[in-house]
């Protein structure tokens, strides 16, 4: 792959507008160490360009349809280094906080586009935190996921919140249960429950989230616990703790 | 609630100005003879206070006949018959207290003595409650000119209100920074294209800030504006971005406040095809029948992937300047469903005054 004179940087391209990838496209011609490896029209595509090319940069937009490049960084496992490139200076913040190496804003300028790629360079190789979690560190407070993105090899789906029935913790994954459907997710069940409105998500017990609206009767279950029956019939345990929580959002409903 | 009431300082006030009415009464029931001025100023303190708390009744039934509304006669009507049973009544009372007072010997033969006097003190109450009466109906206009007053300064709080943020949504930075990315990437690839592109920028900002400055024009020349930022828009998009269009000769005469459907096509452009994978169509028409102009902007999207977002500034901003300038004449309808967002529009045909 790599030949002992030089080693090509591998990057990514992902913009939904061709003119914006151009741009990126001709900055980096006088940059023959930099490769491209791909270009992303959205999200999708860029989460499977991910997995198969492992690339070491990532020029991402941040406004695409569906999947935005903040979502589709919650779900890449890689170390990439990430280089915003968006026309809104709004997502600033946000995006230092998920660790990016640099935002560009649009239209781009030589010099300003210089300075980002040669910070990207020094940071190719170090280790950055999980991503993941960052990303749901940097939601704004009171700002409730809206939805779900999860990741099964290269296919990404989309799970509305309302759509959600229950999150199981799994080890280091969450299973999001919707529709008689498990998805995988690396993430912890905390971090989950954070970005869940808390008015329509309960944590139930150490190791479950339930949807209240799937809720339909509790059972007691042995000594000091309880079983949630949920509308599809599935039955997730509930802790003394869980039950006062049902309890309080049940009176704050009535 | 009684004006009077709702401060300590004002009830003082008014009752300050009944310590010289009490002591003209005083004065009053003295000189006409047959009672003291020590006899005279025991009856009529305690009376004058009396009456000052029933006085301030004036103040609803003033209220309940405004001078603009009410005929002459029954103002008048209304508020004799109030003050001569008030005074009489009044009168009364302090009848029954000065018989009672007249039981202690200091006071002896004070109540047939005071019964002399008892049509005086009618006239003379009958005179106060008019007067109390020509106060309020003072106070009344005062306040309602306040009012007023308060009412003009929200309505043109709110209109330069509405008209700051008209100027504000305009030009969208976005679309501008966007935009310019376009033209420096076609400036290497295709320089004939981004000079194109610089026109149309410059040709839709240069009618954006002239048409905010009208009051109304003809749709031709909204639609101008809109055919420019559609064009704009479609060099960023490409092929994803989809143009219908159905207006009749007819309506393009018709005027409209200026940037009015601009928004609403910017808000399908910009919530509605840029979140579509693969793109999408806007739809816009518009028809003209019995008086009534209907337009409609359409476009498809996706329900799921914009929650929320919809209703943003620029829908609320349409409607509230439809409200200001066609008050309850027009009308907008947000009508999403899966797959398509509707806005109609439904305004009082207007059409273009002949140029003499």
């Amino acid at each position: 792959m790599s030949t002992a004179s030089e080693k090509k940087i591998d990057a990514l391209i992902v913009d939904d507008e061709e003119l914006a990838r151009q741009v990126l496209r001709e900055l980096l011609q006088t940059h023959p160490e930099i490769q491209i490896v791909a270009e992303c029209v959205n999200g999708f595509e860029a989460v499977k360009a991910v997995v198969a090319h492992k690339p070491a940069l990532m020029f991402l937009d941040v406004q695409m349809p569906k999947l935005s490049g903040f979502d589709v960084l919650e779900l890449i496992e890689e170390d990439v280094a990430v280089i915003f490139v968006t026309a809104y200076d709004q997502y600033a913040m946000k995006a230092f906080e998920v660790h990016a190496v640099d935002y560009l804003l649009k239209p781009i300028g030589r010099e300003r586009f210089e300075a980002a790629l040669e910070r990207a360079k020094k940071r190719i190789g170090e280790k950055m935190p999980p991503v993941q979690e960052l990303v749901t560190a940097a939601r704004p407070p009171q700002q409730y996921m809206e939805r779900l993105v999860v990741r099964d090899g290269t296919r990404v789906t989309l799970i509305p919140a309302a759509k959600l029935d229950y999150v199981e913790a799994q080890d280091d994954y969450v299973a999001l249960a919707t529709q008689g459907a498990k998805h995988l997710k690396q993430q912890t069940i905390a971090s989950v429950e954070a970005g869940l409105d808390p008015a329509r998500f309960v944590r139930i017990h150490r190791s479950y989230i339930v949807n209240f609206e799937r809720v339909v009767r509790i059972e007691p279950y042995g000594k000091d616990s309880r079983l949630a029956i949920l509308a599809d019939g599935t039955r997730l345990p509930v802790s003394r703790t869980g039950y006062a929580r049902l309890k309080a959002l049940l009176d704050d409903r009535v | 609630m009684h004006p009077l009431l709702t401060r300590r300082s004002y009830l003082g006030a008014y009752l300050a100005v009944w310590v010289p009415l009490a002591c003209l009464l005083v004065f009053l029931i003295k000189v006409s003879g047959g009672i003291g001025i020590l006899e005279a100023t025991v009856v009529v303190v305690p009376m004058a206070v009396l009456f000052a708390a029933a006085c301030l009744s004036a103040w609803y039934t003033c209220r309940a006949t405004p001078l603009r509304s009410s005929g002459i006669t029954r103002v008048f009507g209304t508020h004799l018959v109030a003050a001569f049973i008030l005074s009489f009544l009044w009168a009364q009372i302090g009848r029954l207290f000065a018989h009672a007072l007249s039981t202690s010997p200091s006071f002896l033969g004070l109540g047939a003595r005071y019964d002399a006097h008892f049509a005086i003190l009618i006239v003379s109450g009958v005179l106060l409650y008019l007067v109390n009466v020509g106060f309020f109906y003072v106070l009344i206009a005062l306040e309602a000119s306040r009012a007023a007053e308060a009412r003009v300064l929200e309505t043109s709080v709110l209109a330069r209100d509405a008209e700051l943020k008209a100027l504000k949504a305009q030009v969208n930075p976005h679309f501008l920074f966007n935009s310019l990315n376009s033209i420096s990437a076609l400036t290497s690839s295709d320089p004939a294209k981004a000079r194109e592109m610089c026109i149309l920028l410059a040709e839709f900002l240069r009618m954006t800030l002239g048409l905010g400055e009208k009051a109304s024009i003809p749709l031709s020349e909204e639609l101008s504006l809109v055919h420019r930022f559609l064009a704009i828009e479609k060099v960023r998009f490409g092929s994803r971005l989809q143009m219908t269009e159905e207006v009749s000769e007819e309506c393009k005469t018709m005027l409209i406040p200026p940037l009015l459907l601009q928004p609403l096509v910017e808000n399908a452009v910009i919530h509605g095809i840029a979140n579509l994978p693969e793109g999408g169509s806007v739809r816009l028409a518009a028809a003209c029948q019995s008086g009534r102009l209907s337009i409609v902007v359409e476009n498809t999207f996706d329900a799921e992937a914009t929650p929320g977002h919809r209703n943003g500034m620029g829908l609320a901003n349409v409607r509230q300047r439809l409200e200001a300038r066609y008050p309850k004449l027009a009308s907008m309808r947000v009508a999403p469903n899966a797959t398509l967002f509707q806005v109609n529009l439904s305004l009082p045909a207007e059409p273009r005054e002949e140029q003499s």
